[in-house]
């Protein structure tokens, strides 16, 4: 087993599903010589060949728009957005056809895809660069969107998406990408999309949350912890749509007591749909109202102010203790 | 300072059977009887599945639809020219083409009927569903005709549609850009049918031909008059041969019009004249092609009676079949058979919710 970095262990799920499956290709802006701006497609173009690793003309649409034809005549291409802040002026392709082939057509024609794009801040990007929109996804019905959080956990989701019959559009939190290294083994290991991960379990409070909030709410989690004792039961999210109701459900049935942590802007995001989904299911089970730990319904501003605007271990910490003393 | 030209490009328009029927012998195409006699019945069945189509919308026995009265040529001609293997994309004016590809009649009254049940033409058959949002149905064939390089597929190519208006759309030129990088075998037939529901093309591009707009993507691209099947024929065979030869992408520009109007829910009389519409109901496809056959002795007012009646009671089987579909009230809850190819627990949970609440409502 080898310690690999988020980057590193995109790389490996891509190179494995391409070695054993000859239809998988991988596509996008300078994903090939360059080996993508971060690189996580290094080295496959030598290995696979400009047909199977393509450099695009830089234009987001063609690159969705293009992936959905691969995809509905027999491909399984995995399309990067260079930014998903690129990506929005794809969109169309997404909503109109990617997501609904399979529906309007009665499942004629499916649509096997994957859209990678690195997203969120804490990395002093340019504007654009850094915004969280996984709601806006999320929202449309017939594509998946999954989150990564962690190194190995992103190779087992990434090949579980390229595996997937639908469009996935999957997220990675680009603060996580060489910030830690975890052991990837290197049999081709896979998560099954839809489910979120008990990541510690605990009986006083649940806190659910994904993608690069991880960090901050595991370092709060212990700190909390430690201070006070509390048994706190920590659930990464790791597919945003469909959710895994059942998980958060069950969790916050036995704590009585949740706290949501993301990244996103606060108004429809996806921690207003798990406190509605543990309102339908769990009500009577609270002891205290549900938290939210989000970004504010602002632009995200440029990076000299970013990290005042997004949410923090202490942010984090401070619910935690709130809704445990409520 | 130097300073020469890099390149000049030329665009030429051909037409080879005039409205009089008469035939440019030099271009003329060299089809069979059968190939020309099928195209005009295709040609012909599809304004009677307009006709009555029409009738129905009227009494409210049909949705909005685009009605395809003038275009028939257009996507008739280029189905003739288009081989067994090929790939078609299209928005909503080719109905012609999708019968003659395997599509059904019935298939179409059942999509502008409402139901997902019109849009299933069989994958193999490789005609891409309808596509109602402009021009995004062409970077979806551009990937096609990648896949079919991709799998070293000799001898086919795709077939793309657009309308005038949709040029203006990026994806029209994200497309042809991306089919000129890739050398793709693509045909982008272009029925320049002079209106986008109100606006006309001349407000929709200050470029004089839709063609050379090709050019730029550093591909050829023609021009024919696109109620001239012949004329269509020849620039589709051509631009198919040179996509299957590996001469990559060609854009065809058949100026044709619109006859009627965009779909049921508008009224042409609102931004156009009555005396162009004139001028081009004297250009109509059907009437032209009708004296060509007659000029090869192929056809006579007799087989003209005769079609016509074989034609409607074709269409008002297809009708029955439609009506019967529609009435047989089909399964309720295929938005959540259809939205994922994987079980997914909310899904399954939400189905519950809405059967139950049809139950209840209907009991």
């Amino acid at each position: 087993m080898a310690k690999l970095n988020m980057v590193q262990a995109l790389n490996l799920a891509m190179k494995q599903e391409m070695q054993q499956d000859g239809d998988v290709l991988v596509m996008g802006e300078d994903v090939g010589r360059d080996g993508g701006v971060f690189r996580v497609t290094d080295g496959l173009l030598d290995e696979f060949g400009e047909m199977r690793v393509i450099d695009t003309p830089l234009a987001e649409s063609g690159i969705i728009g293009t992936a959905i034809g691969m995809a509905m005549a027999g491909l399984k291409p995995v399309a990067e957005m260079q930014f998903s802040g690129f990506s929005y002026i794809a969109f169309p392709q997404l909503e109109a056809n990617a997501s609904r082939m399979r529906a309007r057509s009665m499942g004629t024609w499916t649509v096997p895809m994957v859209l990678r794009m690195p997203y969120g801040g804490g990395v002093r990007a340019l504007e654009h660069h850094s915004e969280s929109r996984e709601a806006t996804f999320a929202h449309v019905p017939g594509c998946k969107v999954v989150i990564p959080s962690g190194p190995r956990n992103a190779r087992a989701l990434l090949v579980a998406s390229i595996r997937d019959p639908d469009p996935v559009v999957f997220m990675e939190p680009k603060h996580s990408y060489r910030a830690f290294r975890e052991e990837v083994p290197e049999e081709p290991e896979v998560m099954e999309l839809g489910k979120a991960e008990v990541v510690q379990p605990g009986d006083d409070l649940t806190v659910v949350t994904w993608g690069a909030m991880m960090r901050p709410t595991l370092k709060a989690v212990e700190a909390v912890g430690q201070e006070r004792g509390a048994s706190i039961e920590l659930i990464d999210l790791l597919t945003i749509s469909p959710m895994d109701t059942e998980t958060i459900v069950t969790s916050v049935k036995k704590t009585g007591r949740c706290v949501v942590v993301q990244e996103a802007p606060r108004t429809l995001g996806m921690s207003s749909e798990i406190v509605a989904r543990i309102n339908d299911h769990a009500l009577l089970y609270l002891e205290a109202p549900v938290e939210r730990v989000t970004h504010y319904d602002v632009v995200m501003p440029y990076f000299g102010r970013e990290l005042l605007y997004m949410p923090d271990e202490g942010q984090v910490t401070e619910a935690i203790n709130r809704t445990l003393d409520f | 300072m130097p300073q020469k030209q890099i390149n000049s490009y030329s665009v030429t328009y051909t037409q080879i059977l005039d409205e009089e029927g008469k035939v440019d012998r030099d271009l003329e195409p060299q089809l069979e009887p059968e190939q020309l006699l099928s195209m005009y019945r295709y040609m012909s069945l599809a304004r009677e599945v307009d006709q009555r189509m029409l009738k129905m919308q009227r009494q409210g026995r049909m949705g909005t639809f685009p009605p395809n009265t003038g275009q028939e040529a257009i996507v008739c001609a280029t189905a003739l020219a288009m081989g067994e293997r090929d790939w078609m994309a299209g928005s909503y004016r080719e109905l012609g083409a999708r019968l003659i590809r395997g599509d059904t009649i019935e298939n179409h009254m059942l999509y502008y009927g409402g139901f997902e049940e019109g849009n299933t033409a069989p994958a193999e058959a490789r005609i891409l569903p309808t596509y109602v949002v402009l021009a995004s149905q062409l970077p979806n064939a551009v990937g096609a005709a990648y896949a079919m390089q991709y799998k070293g597929e000799e001898g086919t190519a795709v077939v793309a549609f657009i309308g005038d208006g949709a040029t203006s759309q990026g994806d029209f030129h994200e497309a042809l850009n991306f089919a000129g990088v890739w050398n793709s075998p693509v045909v982008f037939v272009c029925q320049n049918n002079q209106w986008a529901i109100s606006h006309p093309r001349a407000k929709q591009t200050k470029s004089e031909t839709i063609a050379q707009k090709a050019f730029a993507y550093g591909f050829e691209g023609v021009q024919v008059d696109g109620n001239d099947p012949l004329a269509v024929y020849r620039a589709v065979d051509a631009a198919l041969d040179r996509a299957k030869g590996g001469g990559g992408p060609t854009l065809v520009e058949a100026v044709t019009y619109r006859l009627m109007m965009h779909t049921t829910a508008d009224d042409p009389k609102k931004y156009r004249s009555e005396e162009e519409e004139k001028k081009w109901w004297a250009r109509d496809p059907l009437i032209r092609t009708r004296k060509y056959l007659q000029d090869k002795d192929l056809w006579d007012d007799d087989r003209e009676a005769a079609q016509q009646e074989e034609l409607k009671a074709e269409v008002l089987a297809a009708v029955k079949r439609y009506e019967e579909i529609a009435a047989s009230k089909p399964k309720a809850d295929i938005a959540f058979d259809n939205l994922f190819g994987t079980e997914v627990p909310e899904v399954e949970a939400q189905r519950a919710a809405f059967l139950a609440n049809l139950a209840r409502e209907e009991g």
